[in-house]
């Protein structure tokens, strides 16, 4: 479909909107519905459009496999990093009210961190898996 | 819905099969909706209709379009679906009345999450104060699963190439 002018261009505005309700939703997930899970995927899902109307390989040159492989491993470590940051500010692991002396603001800064983790792990993953099964041609 | 599943039983091109599954996926989306759980109708709606179909058609591209025909008459399975389906009918019937307020699972810790979440967290959306917070262990788990089920998929899928690579040299 690379040649399809309607659809190169529609996709062409429609994509940083897209991207920006992902990120919306991401982090107003605290207030309406939304959050990691929902944001990765929507990012994901921009990337696969993407990669259907301008072609799988410049996808992967704007988003290569070293960066989507590095994000699954990434937003795990954050959200245990997260995890660890409370034990080592003397809570328990994963306790977000000693991340900061108001245990309120404590708690969006953990929720925010983790949901950002969940969010880099499915974005990365359902984005792995979309690569490594558009790249394989009927055998 | 029930016109899409008898759909999907029936029709023999796979490709309509998988149209269809998105279509399911969007109807249960708005059974989420209908039923106030906007978070998950969100996640139907983004994985199973969106990712889950593109996921679908590209395996779909490297098999071919057409189903078989089955190999076997479908009256066992369909008769122990039936019998399953009977179980779990009669089990449903001693469970408590739909949005009954004296049911177990609304008097054990959700009122705690109710009443004292939004003090706690400062998070008006329950939702994500119990699923980031109160149970946040649960969600580590998750996306452990995610990551789990992302690492499966590298490495079944690029040994494979890594085989074909070695024969042809």
């Amino acid at each position: 479909m690379k040649n399809d002018m309607i659809l190169r261009i529609v996709g062409k505005l429609l994509i940083p909107f897209i991207l920006m309700f992902a990120l919306y939703v991401q982090f107003h997930g605290d207030f309406g519905p939304g959050g990691g899970f929902q944001a990765g995927t929507i990012v994901a899902a921009t990337m696969v459009f993407y990669a259907i109307i301008y072609g799988l390989n410049t996808a992967r040159r704007v988003l290569p496999d070293w960066i989507v492989e590095a994000m699954i491993a990434a937003g795990v470590l954050l959200y245990l990093g997260v995890g660890f940051a409370g034990l080592l500010l003397g809570g328990n692991f994963l306790d977000y009210f000693v991340l900061d002396a108001d245990p309120v603001v404590g708690q969006h800064r953990g929720i925010f961190w983790i949901e950002l983790g969940v969010a880099i792990t499915v974005c990365g993953v359902l984005l792995k898996i979309f690569y490594l099964f558009a790249r394989r041609g009927p055998d | 819905m029930m016109v899409a599943v008898v759909a999907l039983t029936h029709v023999r091109n796979l490709f309509a099969v998988v149209v269809l599954f998105g279509l399911y996926s969007f109807l249960t989306a708005t059974v989420m909706v209908a039923l106030d759980a906007v978070d998950v109708a969100m996640t139907e709606a983004a994985v199973g209709a969106g990712v889950s179909t593109v996921l679908l058609l590209g395996a779909l591209h490297l098999c071919r379009s057409e189903e078989e025909k089955p190999a076997h008459k479908p009256w066992l399975p369909l008769a122990v679906t039936i019998g399953t389906g009977l179980v779990l009918v009669y089990g449903t019937w001693d469970l408590p009345a739909f949005g009954d307020p004296e049911a177990p699972i609304h008097t054990h810790v959700a009122p705690r999450y109710l009443q004292d979440g939004p003090r706690e967290t400062g998070v008006p959306n329950v939702v994500t104060a119990v699923l980031a917070s109160y149970r946040g262990f649960d969600t580590l788990g998750e996306t452990t699963v995610v990551f789990t089920a992302g690492i499966g998929v590298i490495a079944l899928l690029r040994r494979r190439r890594h085989v074909r690579e070695d024969k042809n040299t």
